[in-house]
C-alpha cells in the first residue's frame, strides 16, 4: 500500500479527492521558521543601532551575522520543495508581477544585498582593516579582500562608516517587517483557505519573528559567551528578557485577537475549525504553541520582568535567572516552530469543502524529509560558526592594542 | 442571365440540347463544384480565432445518474494518473438525511460509480454532483503563479504550461474548489482544460461527449444559439463559493445548498 492510500485510510468526513495529499510539506515549515529568524535578529540589532538600546551592545554583530547566515539558507527550503528547482530562476527572469510569491525574488535580494552585507561591512570596515594590518597569511588576505580595497581609516572615513550604517538600518527596519510581513502574507491573502485568509497573518508573523529573533539570541550569545569562558553581561541578558517579554506580549495579544475575532464571527468554516485545533493539532497548537510555547514564558519572563525585580519582589541569582531566561528562549523556539507548523500544515489539514480533514504523514528520508529540514535547520548555525570564525563579534576582537 | 432567358429555355427537352449547351452546362457543374470545394477547404483552413470563443460548461444536478463515466472518459482522454487521488474531474454524492445531517463521498473520484447506501431509511434527499475546474473568469491560481505559467487563454479556459510550470503548488493552494494536483511523473500542475485540445476542434470535451444523460452541457457563452445558451437561458443557475468573488464558468442547474 503507498502512502497515499494509507493517508486515504485516515481521512476522516469528506475531502475534494486531489486534497488527499499535501502540498506544502515540513521545508514549507521551515521557510517562514527561518526568515522569521532572520527579520526578528536584525531587528534586535537595529535597537541598538537606531534607537541606541546601549546595554544590547554586546548582541549587535551576533545579531547582524545571525540574520546573515539564516538568510543565506532561507531559500533553500523552498528551492529544495520545487517540482522543478532548475526553472527556478523564471521567477526572476519573467515574473508575475501578480503574483505576492514572484516578489519573493526580489524582497530577498533587496534584504541581502542592499540591506545586509552592507550593513555588515560598513560595521567591520575598519575592523577589517586593522585586523588586516596585524595578521598572517590566510587571514591577512581574507581580511584585506573584504576591505573590498577601503581602507582609508581617516576620522572623516570612519564618520562616513558611521553615518552609512545608521542609514542603512534605519532602511533595514521596514525592510525586514517586508521580508517576513511578506512571507505572512502568502498566506494571509489566500482567500481559499479560511486558515489562512487574514489580514492580521503579516502582522502576527512579524511579531512572532521578533520574539524567534530575540529569543534565539539570548541562548547564542549565552552560549558563545560561556564557550569563550568570558563572563556573561547580565545587564544585556535582563534587556534581552525585558524586549523578549514584551515582544511576547504583543505577539501573543494578536493571536489572542485574531482567535477571538474568529470564535465571534463563526463563520461557516468555524465547525471544521474547532475539529482541527481540538483534534489533529491539539498537540502542536494548544500544547506546544499556546501551553508550552507562550503561556510558560510568559509567566516565567513576567516574573523576571525589571517590573518586578526593582520592587525586591522576586530576586534570583544571576544563574538561576540566566537559566530561566535560557529556558523560556528555548521553549518560546519550540512554540514559534510549532505556529509555524499549526499555519502551514494545520492549513492544509481540511478540506476546503469544510467537510473533512485529512493526514500529513512526514516523510523520514527523502527531499522533503525530517533528515532534509533538520540539515537545513542546522545549516545557518554552521554557517553561523563559519561567519564568526571570519568577523568575530564579540568586544575583545574590536581592541586593537598595537593600533592604538 | 435574366429571367425570360430562362423562360425560353426552361421547356426544352433533353434531346434537343445541342453539344454546345451540353459543354455549356458541364462547364457551370465544375464551377459551381469547384467554388463549393474551395469555400469548403477555406473554411477548413480558416485559422481557430481564440477571440470568438467563450467556453464553459453547464451542469444539471438533477440529471447525473452517478455512473462515474466521465471521470473514467476524462482520465483516458487527458491520461490523468490512474493512481485514486488524481482528478481533473470526480463525482460526489451527497446524502442528507431527516436530521439535516449530510454525508459526502466520491469512492475513487465516483470513477466506478457508487456502492448503494446501506439504507434509504431516514434519508431526505440524494443527489450526485459532478466536479471539474471552474475555468474562473478571475482565477485565483492565475494570480498567484509567480512565473505565469498558469493563464487564462483568450478563448477563456485556464491552462498550465507544464514546460514553464515550476511545481511550487501555490495554484494548488489558492485554488478554492479543489480541482488541480501536483501530476507525479512531471512534477508541475495539472487541472482539467476543458478538454482544449478537442473544443478547439469544435469537438465537445471527453466529459461531455460520454455523458449518457446529458447532465453536462457544453458550449460558448459568445454564441447565442449554442446548447449552453439555451441551458442558462431556460434553467436558474448558480456557481460554486460565489462569495470568493471568482466567477466560475460552470454553472449549475438545480444546485443544493450542501453543495460546496
Amino acid at each position: 500500500m503507498g502512502p497515499l492510500e494509507e493517508v486515504l485510510r485516515q481521512v476522516v468526513g469528506f475531502v475534494y479527492p486531489n486534497e488527499v495529499e499535501l502540498h506544502w510539506g515540513l521545508l514549507i515549515v521551515v521557510y517562514p521558521y527561518v526568515t522569521g529568524l532572520v527579520a526578528g535578529a536584525f531587528i534586535l540589532a537595529s535597537l541598538v543601532r537606531v534607537f541606541n538600546v546601549r546595554e544590547l551592545h554586546p548582541t549587535y554583530r551576533l545579531s547582524l551575522l545571525t540574520a546573515l547566515a539564516y538568510l543565506i539558507v532561507a531559500p533553500l527550503p523552498l528551492l529544495t520543495h520545487l517540482g522543478h528547482p532548475e526553472r527556478s530562476f523564471e521567477i526572476f527572469i519573467t515574473p508575475n508581477l501578480n503574483s505576492a510569491m514572484a516578489m519573493f525574488g526580489f524582497v530577498y535580494a533587496w534584504y541581502l544585498m542592499v540591506v545586509l552585507l552592507l550593513e555588515i561591512w560598513f560595521d567591520y570596515r575598519k575592523d577589517l582593516v586593522l585586523w588586516s594590518q596585524h595578521e598572517r597569511r590566510l587571514r591577512r588576505w581574507l581580511h584585506r579582500a573584504l576591505t573590498l580595497g577601503a581602507t582609508d581609516l581617516s576620522p572623516r572615513a570612519l564618520h562616513f562608516d558611521q553615518s552609512a550604517g545608521r542609514f542603512i538600518t534605519i532602511i533595514g527596519i521596514p525592510s525586514a517587517f517586508l521580508l517576513h510581513g511578506y512571507v505572512g502574507f502568502i498566506f494571509g491573502s489566500v482567500k481559499a483557505n479560511p486558515w489562512w485568509s487574514s489580514v492580521l497573518m503579516p502582522i502576527v508573523f512579524l511579531f512572532s519573528a521578533i520574539v524567534s529573533g530575540i529569543a534565539l539570541l539570548l541562548v547564542l550569545y549565552l552560549l558563545g559567551t560561556l564557550l569563550r569562558s568570558k563572563p556573561v553581561d547580565m545587564i544585556c541578558m535582563d534587556k534581552l528578557a525585558m524586549f523578549l517579554f514584551y515582544a511576547l506580549v504583543l505577539d501573543f495579544s494578536l493571536e489572542l485577537l485574531d482567535f477571538i475575532h474568529r470564535l465571534y464571527e463563526a463563520e461557516e468554516s468555524i465547525h471544521i475549525l474547532s475539529e482541527l485545533v481540538s483534534g489533529r493539532l491539539f498537540l502542536s497548537l494548544v500544547v506546544l504553541q499556546a501551553l508550552l510555547g507562550t503561556l510558560l514564558p510568559l509567566l516565567l519572563l513576567g516574573l523576571l520582568s525589571p517590573a518586578l525585580r526593582s520592587r525586591g519582589l522576586v530576586t534570583l541569582p544571576d544563574e538561576l535567572r540566566r537559566l530561566l531566561y535560557v529556558g523560556s528562549a528555548v521553549l518560546i523556539q519550540i512554540g514559534i516552530f510549532s505556529t509555524r507548523w499549526n499555519v502551514v500544515i494545520g492549513g492544509q489539514l481540511f478540506s476546503k469543502s469544510l467537510r473533512g480533514l485529512t493526514v500529513y504523514k512526514m516523510q523520514l528520508l527523502g527531499p522533503e524529509g525530517l533528515f532534509v529540514a533538520s540539515l537545513l535547520l542546522l545549516l545557518p548555525l554552521l554557517l553561523l560558526l563559519v561567519l564568526i570564525a571570519v568577523l568575530p563579534p564579540w568586544p575583545e576582537a574590536e581592541e586593537h592594542p598595537a593600533a592604538a | 442571365m435574366n429571367e425570360s432567358d430562362v423562360n425560353t429555355q426552361a421547356p426544352l427537352d433533353g434531346k434537343e440540347i445541342s453539344e454546345e449547351r451540353r459543354a455549356f452546362l458541364r462547364s457551370c457543374a465544375l464551377a459551381a463544384s469547384t467554388l463549393l470545394f474551395v469555400g469548403q477547404g477555406e473554411a477548413a483552413e480558416a485559422p481557430y480565432n481564440p477571440r470568438e470563443h467563450n467556453y464553459a460548461m453547464g451542469v444539471d444536478v438533477d440529471r447525473c445518474i452517478g455512473c462515474g463515466r466521465c471521470v473514467e472518459a476524462c482520465k483516458a482522454e487527458n491520461d490523468v494518473p490512474r493512481e485514486p487521488f488524481y482528478f481533473r474531474t470526480w463525482v460526489e454524492r451527497y446524502m442528507v438525511n431527516v436530521r439535516g445531517e449530510t454525508v459526502v463521498d466520491s469512492p475513487q473520484g465516483g470513477i466506478a460509480g457508487f456502492p448503494t447506501a446501506a439504507s434509504e431509511k431516514g434519508m431526505l434527499r440524494t443527489f450526485f454532483v459532478p466536479k471539474l475546474c471552474n475555468q474562473c473568469a478571475n482565477p485565483p491560481c492565475v494570480q498567484v503563479c509567480p512565473v505565469g505559467a498558469t493563464f487564462s487563454t483568450e478563448d477563456g479556459v485556464v491552462l498550465v504550461d507544464s514546460d514553464y510550470c515550476i511545481g511550487c503548488r501555490y495554484c494548488i493552494q489558492a485554488c478554492p474548489y479543489g480541482a488541480r494536483y501536483l501530476d507525479p511523473r512531471t512534477h508541475t500542475a495539472d487541472k482539467c482544460t476543458f478538454c482544449y485540445h478537442r473544443v478547439v476542434k469544435s469537438l465537445l470535451p471527453a466529459c461531455v461527449e460520454v455523458c449518457p444523460t446529458g447532465a453536462r452541457v457544453f458550449g460558448d457563452l459568445r454564441q447565442r444559439s449554442s446548447p449552453l445558451a439555451r441551458f442558462t437561458r431556460l434553467t436558474k443557475i448558480q456557481a460554486l463559493k460565489p462569495h470568493l468573488n471568482t466567477e466560475p464558468k460552470v454553472y449549475y442547474a438545480n444546485l443544493d445548498g450542501e453543495v460546496r
